[in-house]
């Protein structure tokens, strides 16, 4: 069966949300649930629209299938189903999709006794994806703001996106959740890389203790955050870091429409440097 | 139901303040007496200090110094040494690299000789600050992970600044130092080579720097979310695997199908943090002397439809042999 050895005595009934025991079994490895149906349901749904919309667009090739949000002509009224439609409901089927695993993941955290902070965390993802296709869209008008379904056609909304604004690595808030986004992969490598240190310290060591890691980076740069300390540290610089991208994203267009390098001027103009 | 969740440590024991682990005997002394500042301690660990600084961190700190200040006066320098526009216009301030004319040639100092001068002692202080992070893992019987990992990054930043300008014949194509300068070099990269969005290495290293904030978001809520069963003590969980393992094991899964251990978790960590700089310089290196414009390559291979061209293409001066 798919159970690791020390599995069977944590599947215990119970910790549900919704639903009591009718939905709280599991299949194969994966937990079920209510939410695991209603996931199910939305994902399906959702692949099999975006299924039909590449079957009726012009191309079956992976890079190059899209599924466009309607024109902004359409403003944020629904569209019809080949000009659009599709992508709005294959989006209400994302917001529900990933709605539904996160309140699974909370389940499963009731379930297992611990804390909530990874269906938390994932609440932050999922706001970055509502700003992105609802909040913004709504706030700008039309739904046709929102980026399309596809690999290669929402790296060009993203582009096009950008250089609406000249130049986005002059957007403040961009800068600083770029500068965390790579804050955040720093921390990790260094995290993998001294527990992977202490715990393989290479023929004829033995396995090193906390206090090797601390001394470590006391040694390196004279601070070491701890075993408790860099998982906090963590999860706050990449939370963080989306969140500062939301800003940065939900700020361009209904704010600010100008050129990001001009937002500067306030700081050039100001009246201190008058001397 | 209201459920304790481990946010901020609420209470701090205060103990006798650690030293360090003994270094073994020819190692220098570790500087500063060891202080505890409380703030820190509701994150994380609330002892500052001991450093170790030794030759080779001395070394490196008097390099990097040195280029830091020679940045530093070339911008003054910039703004007719006035220390008020200095601030003022610091964003926008560059020490920029020599202009095209010089080739991989020695420019006069205030035409790029700077610029080459800092470049030099930029990457020596960071060569010393590698062996350094080598030396202080090998004292402590440590592995040298972190120092492999360290070096991805030093990768590509002598992809950037040195290998990419060498194959390019041209020191001009190097990254200039300056906050919106070097913002202005990416664009201006990309833009030159047909949108750097169209390089596959570009993609890759994007989806291990995105992958890297996502793990290291998921890792790290794992972790604290199984505190309460003793799940940060990850060295003891992984040669003695307890039950905060193991629930965190089932949480992912329960959730998605698949989980790591206490040990591969840190694993994946560590290759997705060190592919995204090394993908990543691969693509930088690419860009230009193998492949002119990602956007025209990505078409040949089928990855973005062509559009149909209205009137002749504008060519690149520089490539019709105009100096």
């Amino acid at each position: 069966m798919s159970m690791l050895s020390f599995e069977r005595k944590y599947r215990v009934r119970g910790g549900t949300l919704f639903g009591g025991d009718l939905f709280d079994f599991w299949v194969g490895p994966f937990y079920v649930g209510f939410f695991g149906i209603t996931t199910i349901f939305f994902t399906l749904t959702g692949t099999v629209m975006i299924l039909w919309g590449a079957a009726m667009g012009p191309t079956w090739n992976l890079w190059q299938i899209n599924i466009a949000p309607p024109d902004i002509s359409y403003g944020l009224k629904f569209a019809p189903m080949m000009e659009g439609g599709l992508w709005q409901l294959i989006t209400v089927c994302a917001l529900g999709a990933f709605g539904s695993w996160a309140l699974r993941e909370v389940e499963i955290c009731r379930k297992l006794g611990m804390g909530l902070h990874v269906p938390v965390a994932f609440s932050m993802a999922i706001l970055a994806y509502v700003s992105l296709q609802v909040i913004r869209p709504v706030l700008m008008g039309a739904w046709g703001h929102a980026f399309p379904y596809g690999i290669y056609s929402h790296l060009d909304w993203v582009s096009n996106t950008a250089y609406q604004y000249l130049h986005f690595h002059y957007n403040p808030w961009h800068m600083i959740a770029a500068s965390l986004f790579f804050a955040t992969t720093l921390a990790l490598s260094m995290h993998g890389g001294l527990v992977l240190s202490a715990t393989n310290p290479g023929k004829g060591e033995v396995v090193k203790t906390p206090e090797h890691e601390d001394t470590f980076f006391r040694d390196l740069i004279g601070y070491s955050v701890g075993t408790l300390g860099i998982h906090r540290l963590g999860l706050f610089l990449a939370l963080a870091g989306v969140w500062f991208g939301i800003v940065c994203i939900v700020v361009s267009g209904p704010f600010w429409t100008g050129a990001w390098p001009e937002w500067w001027s306030w700081w050039l103009n100001m009246p201190i440097w008058r001397t | 139901m209201a459920q304790y969740q481990n946010l901020f440590t609420s209470v701090q024991p205060v103990g006798p303040l650690h030293d360090g682990v003994e270094l073994p005997r020819g190692d220098d002394k570790r500087l500063g007496k060891p202080f505890l500042f409380h703030l820190l301690g509701r994150i994380g660990n609330a002892q500052i200090g001991p450093i170790y600084l030794g030759t080779l961190g001395f070394a490196s700190l008097l390099f990097g110094i040195a280029a830091f200040n020679i940045i530093g006066f070339n911008m003054l320098a910039s703004v007719d040494w006035n220390p008020i526009q200095l601030i003022r216009q610091l964003f926008w301030l560059a020490l920029e690299p020599p202009a095209p004319a010089y080739g991989l040639g020695f420019p006069p100092l205030d035409q790029g000789g700077w610029w080459l001068i800092v470049g030099f002692l930029l990457t020596i202080s960071i060569i010393l600050w590698w062996v350094r992070t080598y030396r202080r893992a090998r004292q402590l019987g440590m592995g040298t992970h972190i120092a492999w990992a360290f070096a991805a990054a030093i990768w590509l930043y002598l992809v950037c600044g040195f290998f990419r300008p060498i194959m390019m014949g041209s020191w001009s194509e190097a990254v200039p130092f300056g906050i919106f300068p070097h913002l202005d070099w990416v664009s201006a990269l990309s833009l030159r080579h047909g949108n750097l969005f169209y390089n596959p290495f570009h993609a890759l290293s994007i989806v291990f720097l995105y992958g890297s904030v996502l793990l290291f978001a998921m890792h790290g809520a794992t972790i604290l979310a199984v505190t309460r069963y003793g799940g940060e003590r990850e060295i003891e969980q992984i040669v003695d695997r307890g039950t905060a393992s193991e629930r965190a094991a089932l949480f992912w899964r329960w959730t998605m199908g698949f989980n790591a251990t206490m040990e591969s978790i840190h694993r994946w960590a560590w290759w997705f943090a060190v592919l995204s700089p090394l993908v990543g310089g691969i693509g930088i290196l690419l860009t230009g002397p193998v492949v002119d414009n990602w956007y025209l390559w990505s078409i040949k291979h089928g990855v973005v439809p062509a559009y149909p061209l209205e009137g002749a293409p504008v060519m690149d001066p520089a490539l019709m042999g105009a100096k």
